[in-house]
């Protein structure tokens, strides 16, 4: 064996592993990035203690069993009626209408985009439907409005009111439909190529290979998909208010009107309730129990995300 | 004794491959002692100057070979020589691929497989195929087996096949205990057990091997390895490796291929060498192919 020698420790100054630099460019950049993530939470905090503060001097007038099972919603009336259940009952609908269009076609597209199209037709779909995401929602009630009721649904169903929750679920539905494909898609076209050669080897044809491989391996972006759907379609403001009326009903009836949550609470914002009065405070208790359903459908989500998740190797 | 050789060998495989001189790949033949005439009589696929290509691009040319009936064919060669483009046109996989197309004539039992009116799903269900990456579905082991049967509505016993091809392919006893379990549970040595279980449960008569071990340790190698010896006594095998070691030990013929450049500059893939094993390993006609068991390039 060779001998080797000792490295001697040069002086201290000499040691070029010892060149202290300051960089001081990675502390600025680390610190706006981490300002960054911390406005949205800092952002959540707000919104809940904001939701929270009113909403507490609410349930110190009303209670809570009052609010969640009496069926009468009068809060600008003489005399005042807090039971939130037909504005419960008109996002219900109006959600369930909503996502039955949403999710079998925006599941339907996704399947055509990501196993049957050509790649050439994918290019050109795919940011298509992304800029629909895009318009606004206002653009989506008129259409509702003007379009879906006047020329789609009054010629075929003659007693429908002017203001109808199946204008306004099928049009939400419709606008949900880029969301639920988009994010399909994504998730279908991360499945590895090696699952779908493995099931054409054995003799499967493209819709086998679809509807047994690809969608049972992309589960668990595609329940988010469908929850992101949902959430936004409870969560809908614009078009509830201009194509639902804004009549408080406690229906299952999707020929009526109805308001729903967030439409309540974009009137009653709009209109001329004083600050401080338990009116003005029942906006943020409905808020406050909107923020809550869609607390729980993300909730529940990221628990089905995790439970169907596949690790693909 | 047949374990304990092919473990040998199989570590041995996995020492430097730059290193490894002809006669330590000739010294691993011979394991399932065989005999291979020169001429092949049984003809499962016979080619004819097939050429392959994606859209303008040309990746093999000039291939014309028999494949024989229950024997274990491998297919080696440097990267980019298209042994494994070669492989996916005999069960009609590069048809997935947009633009890909196979000229010359590739037949299987004489019929011709880019006939118009063949099915290229009836192709498939006859000519199985088992890939690089151990491609489990992400369903229980059951699942995975029941799987070809059930796409191609095959009217059988389910359990019953499902247990006679885990146990075909080496793996029952393994995971008779956890057949509702994810496939994904497994190792990855079983998991390409399980997809060769998966491929002969369609009951096809040939079995493409792409890399079948590419990606699996010696040990794990070594039981794909013996498996393959017991099912090519019902099977056609056809291997593509880069391996050789793998290539002599295994296999009953060996075809070389290179990749070549033509006069225009193209890289294209061509079949350089073709015969017996043993021959192939030990009295190569071709300086190539010598130069490449030898370990001089690729």
């Amino acid at each position: 064996m060779s001998t080797l020698a000792q490295a001697t420790p040069a002086a201290a100054d000499d040691n070029p592993l010892r060149q202290v630099k300051a960089r001081n460019g990675e502390k600025v950049i680390k610190a706006l990035l981490a300002t960054a993530a911390a406005v949205s939470v800092a952002t959540t905090f707000g919104i809940v203690i904001s939701l929270l503060v009113p909403s507490i001097t609410f349930f110190s007038e009303i209670s809570i069993t009052e609010f969640l099972f009496t069926t009468t919603w009068t809060p600008l009336f003489a005399n005042p009626q807090y039971g939130v259940l037909p504005l419960i009952a008109g996002t219900f609908v109006i959600t369930i209408i909503a996502i039955s269009v949403a999710i079998p076609l925006g599941l339907g597209s996704a399947v055509y985009l990501s196993e049957f199209a050509s790649s050439k037709v994918r290019r050109t779909v795919k940011p298509v439907l992304e800029v629909l995401e895009g318009v606004p929602t206002v653009v989506y009630g008129f259409f509702a409005l003007e379009f879906m009721t006047q020329l789609i649904l009054r010629p075929i169903f003659p007693g429908i009111q002017v203001f109808n929750a199946l204008s306004a679920g099928l049009v939400m539905g419709i606008m949900i439909i880029p969301t639920v494909a988009s994010l399909a898609e994504d998730a279908m076209s991360a499945v590895p190529g090696g699952l779908r050669d493995g099931a054409y080897a054995l003799g499967a044809t493209k819709r086998q290979t679809a509807l047994r491989v690809v969608i049972p391996a992309a589960l668990s972006g595609i329940v988010a998909a469908f929850v992101l759907g949902i959430s936004r379609a409870i969560g809908e403001t614009m078009v509830v208010t201009v194509a639902a009326g804004l009549m408080p009903n406690l229906t299952l009836n999707p020929f009526e009107g109805m308001q729903t949550m967030t439409s309540y609470i974009a009137a009653a914002a709009s209109g001329d309730v004083s600050t401080g009065s338990i009116e003005y405070q029942s906006i943020f208790a409905v808020g406050l129990l909107l923020f809550v359903i869609t607390f729980a459908m993300n909730a529940l989500s990221i628990r089905l995300v995790r439970k169907y998740r596949q690790t693909y190797q | 004794m047949k374990q304990m050789r092919d473990s040998e060998a199989a570590k041995q495989s996995s020492s430097d491959m730059s290193t490894t001189g002809r006669m330590d790949v000739a010294a691993s033949l011979g394991s399932h002692g065989r005999e291979i005439p020169e001429t092949i009589s049984n003809v499962v696929f016979g080619l004819d100057n097939v050429q392959v290509f994606y859209g303008d691009f040309q990746a093999v040319r000039d291939v014309s070979m028999q494949i024989g009936r229950n024997e274990i064919t491998a297919f080696i060669g440097p990267s980019g020589c298209g042994k494994s483009t070669l492989l996916r046109s005999f069960n009609r996989m590069n048809d997935l691929i947009p633009g890909a197309r196979v000229a010359g004539s590739l037949t299987y039992h004489g019929y011709d497989v880019y006939a118009p009116n063949v099915d290229p799903i009836e192709v498939r269900r006859r000519i199985g195929m088992v890939f690089q990456k151990p491609n489990v579905f992400p369903k229980s082991i059951y699942e995975n087996v029941a799987y070809g049967p059930k796409v191609n509505k095959m009217k059988v016993n389910m359990d019953d096949l499902v247990e006679e091809c885990l146990t075909r392919a080496a793996l029952w006893d393994e995971v008779k205990d956890d057949l509702k379990k994810s496939a994904y549970a497994l190792s990855g040595g079983q998991q390409q057990r399980l997809v060769i279980a998966r491929c002969i449960a369609v009951k096809p008569d040939v079995i493409l091997m792409d890399e079948p071990c590419a990606s699996l340790d010696p040990i794990a190698t070594a039981k794909v390895e013996d498996l393959m010896q017991e099912l090519a006594n019902d099977y056609t095998i056809v291997i593509v490796t880069h391996n050789m070691q793998q290539a002599a030990r295994v296999s009953d013929r060996t075809a070389f291929f290179t990749a070549d450049v033509d006069s225009a500059g193209v890289r294209h893939g061509r079949l350089v060498e073709y015969g017996p094993t043993r021959s192939i390993f030990t009295a190569p006609n071709d300086p190539r192919t010598e130069d490449y068991i030898s370990g001089r390039f690729g």
